[in-house]
């Protein structure tokens, strides 16, 4: 394959001018300006397909009226303006109130669990950050729920947190007894303290790795000539650590944020295709309201309206975190 | 350095608290695979009393996993191949040349990565169909549809994480072989490639994860014929019963090709993430 993109266009290059200046790419001008785009060629067209059109497409949706009747046919459905925005952001009404209340649902879940995972990474790096026995076998360990598919580790908590039969309720009821009688996990209110105790199950190890990562490049000497002052680990922690870690926690933040408001794999496996309200997060909610009622143009507003948050948040946050960093 | 009375039990805390967060759901998971049916359906026990491999055997039986098994298989791999060829070709055009619409290219692209995927599935699911209906190809319900997608979800990170390893190998090294005689491709092949070996093997095992373990495409896109693990493993639950034990078995028979591959290479995965940070 690389062979044969490279012979097109050096044949285009026309031979004595070539052999003329006869060193590398940026002396061939034909070449050097084909060849960048004939490598990015399969990827913009895979991006092209598989994202940038399908958004589109998104965009187009949410204006029309799909319903399962224009599934196989879509160019026959009719222009509905923002009749789909309307009905999504009427919090009067069923689909606006379950939308809104979705959404708070995962500002919350979001939220906390980001919070947690970003704790949690970090107690762990700093702890695995100087040298003892055994240490690589620990950070080994730590990482084994985010090596997991995904599936296989919520499918365990699923059993765990089984009412009747679960580890859960055995360990908090029959081995501790903190309470007396079986609380239910995955229905009722109880379904999002589920949800956030999986996902940062799933998720801390990867704050912790990127922490780790990002503790190596701080040097020893640092730490060093702070204890000779006589700070503390506490002290060492505020004013060496967390200040070194910040573009590292920046991109970490957000990162998590994202991952956390889009998560479906947790509720869903955790739920099936039953969505307790407390545990309803919104890529869920949309996914439901669009597969269950086969209405596309609304669960496509849904969509374009959560995008819309979430471009505005990261803007936002780029701005601010730029600027602060620019004043420091 | 910070070996203080004070920090040795912080660690000793820490490790207890989150090793046992870690390790009791993989407890579960491994002793639930070896108990029989009753013992699962009744109370829980922290220690399995009667050991059977049974779960083992059955689990091969109640559903047709050997299928979903094979499915997944070529799908992860074949995603996995691709998006790495093409994830290379991308990333030593961002990391070598200098050309029109390259910051462009390079934002769009890590743009896509954070939205959510929700967005894609509804107009990709009425794309593939209308793919279908018009030129025959078809893309819902077969490996080939999921093959396309998987492989398009981790070519951004791909580009991003191999763009930047490319970039901490010297250019003088590529100079040196366009002096030898080589053409870009070949400095590619020969001098930068070998150079990124580890960042490579990161982004194939991020590839492969990525198709391994993901549920909202496959759960819209597979019908029996293609399903894949992900999906399949809920077969499981069925309307009598719920066979806990052979899920537990399932689950961990498909995660140990994946556990231990990452494992093994965990060392180039955070080089390669640290790689793509530092920039």
């Amino acid at each position: 394959m690389s062979v044969a993109t490279e012979k097109a266009p050096a044949a285009a290059v026309p031979e004595p001018r070539a052999t003329k200046k006869k060193r590398g790419p940026d002396h061939r001008p034909g070449l050097s300006r084909k060849l960048p785009y004939l490598l990015l060629a399969p990827a913009v067209l895979l991006e092209l397909l598989i994202h940038i059109i399908p958004m589109l497409v998104g965009i187009w949706m949410s204006f029309v009226k799909l319903t399962k009747f224009f599934i196989a046919n879509w160019s026959a459905a009719p222009w509905a303006g923002f009749d789909n925005y309307r009905v999504a952001l009427d919090f009067d009404n069923a689909v606006g109130e379950g939308l809104l209340k979705s959404f708070g649902v995962t500002v919350a879940f979001s939220l906390i669990t980001l919070a947690l995972a970003w704790c949690l990474g970090m107690a762990a790096a700093v702890a695995l950050q100087p040298p003892f026995k055994g240490r690589s076998l620990v950070r080994t360990l730590f990482l084994v729920p985010y090596a997991l598919p995904a599936y296989a580790g919520i499918l365990t908590w699923n059993f765990m947190l089984q009412r009747d039969t679960g580890a859960v309720n055995h360990l908090l009821v029959d081995n501790l007894g903190l309470v007396s009688d079986r609380p239910f996990w995955l229905i009722g209110g109880n379904a999002l303290v589920s949800l956030i105790t999986v996902a940062v199950w799933k998720l801390w190890p990867f704050a912790f790795l990127t922490l780790m990562a990002g503790l190596q490049s701080i040097p020893r000497d640092v730490y060093e000539a702070a204890s000779v002052d006589g700070a503390g680990s506490i002290r060492q922690w505020r004013n060496i650590t967390l200040p070194s870690l910040r573009p590292v926690n920046l991109v970490l933040v957000l990162v998590l944020f994202l991952w956390t408001f889009s998560d479906f794999n947790t509720p869903y496996v955790l739920f099936g295709t039953a969505q307790p309200p407390a545990g309803d997060l919104i890529t869920f909610h949309i996914y439901n309201a669009s597969f269950l009622t086969w209405n596309f143009g609304s669960g496509a507003a849904m969509s374009v309206l959560l995008l819309i948050f979430l471009m505005i948040v990261t803007g936002a946050y780029l701005l601010i975190t730029g600027r602060r960093s620019r004043r420091a | 350095m910070r070996d203080t009375k004070g920090f040795k039990i912080y660690r000793a805390v820490v490790l207890t608290v989150l090793g046992l967060f870690v390790l009791v759901p993989l407890y579960v998971m491994a002793t639930s695979s070896l108990k029989p049916l009753s013992d699962v359906q009744g109370a829980f026990t922290w220690w399995p009393s009667n050991l059977t491999l049974d779960p083992f055997v059955d689990m091969w039986r109640t559903v047709p996993l050997a299928r979903y098994f094979v499915n997944s298989t070529i799908v992860s791999v074949v995603a996995t191949v691709f998006s790495v060829a093409i994830a290379i070709l991308a990333a030593f055009a961002v990391s070598r040349f200098r050309f029109r619409g390259r910051t462009v290219f390079s934002t769009t692209v890590l743009s896509t990565q954070m939205f959510p995927g929700v967005l894609f599935l509804l107009p990709l699911f009425l794309i593939f169909v209308n793919i279908n209906n018009s030129i025959g190809v078809q893309l819902v319900g077969t490996r080939l549809g999921l093959i396309i997608t998987y492989l398009t979800f981790s070519l951004p990170f791909s580009i991003w994480m191999l763009a930047g390893y490319f970039d901490s190998i010297p250019r003088e090294l590529d100079e040196a072989a366009l002096v030898d005689g080589c053409g870009p491709m070949g400095a590619l092949w020969r001098v930068v490639l070998p150079a990124a070996r580890p960042g490579v093997i990161a982004v194939a095992i991020y590839s492969f994860m990525t198709a391994w373990g993901e549920v909202l495409f496959a759960s819209v896109m597979t019908t029996e014929a293609n399903r894949t693990l992900s999906v399949g493993l809920r077969q499981y639950s069925t309307q009598t019963n719920v066979y806990w034990n052979q899920i537990m078995a399932a689950a961990l028979v498909v995660s140990v090709p994946v556990v231990i591959g990452f494992l093994l290479a965990q060392r180039h995965f955070v080089a390669g993430v640290t790689a793509g940070a530092v920039k």
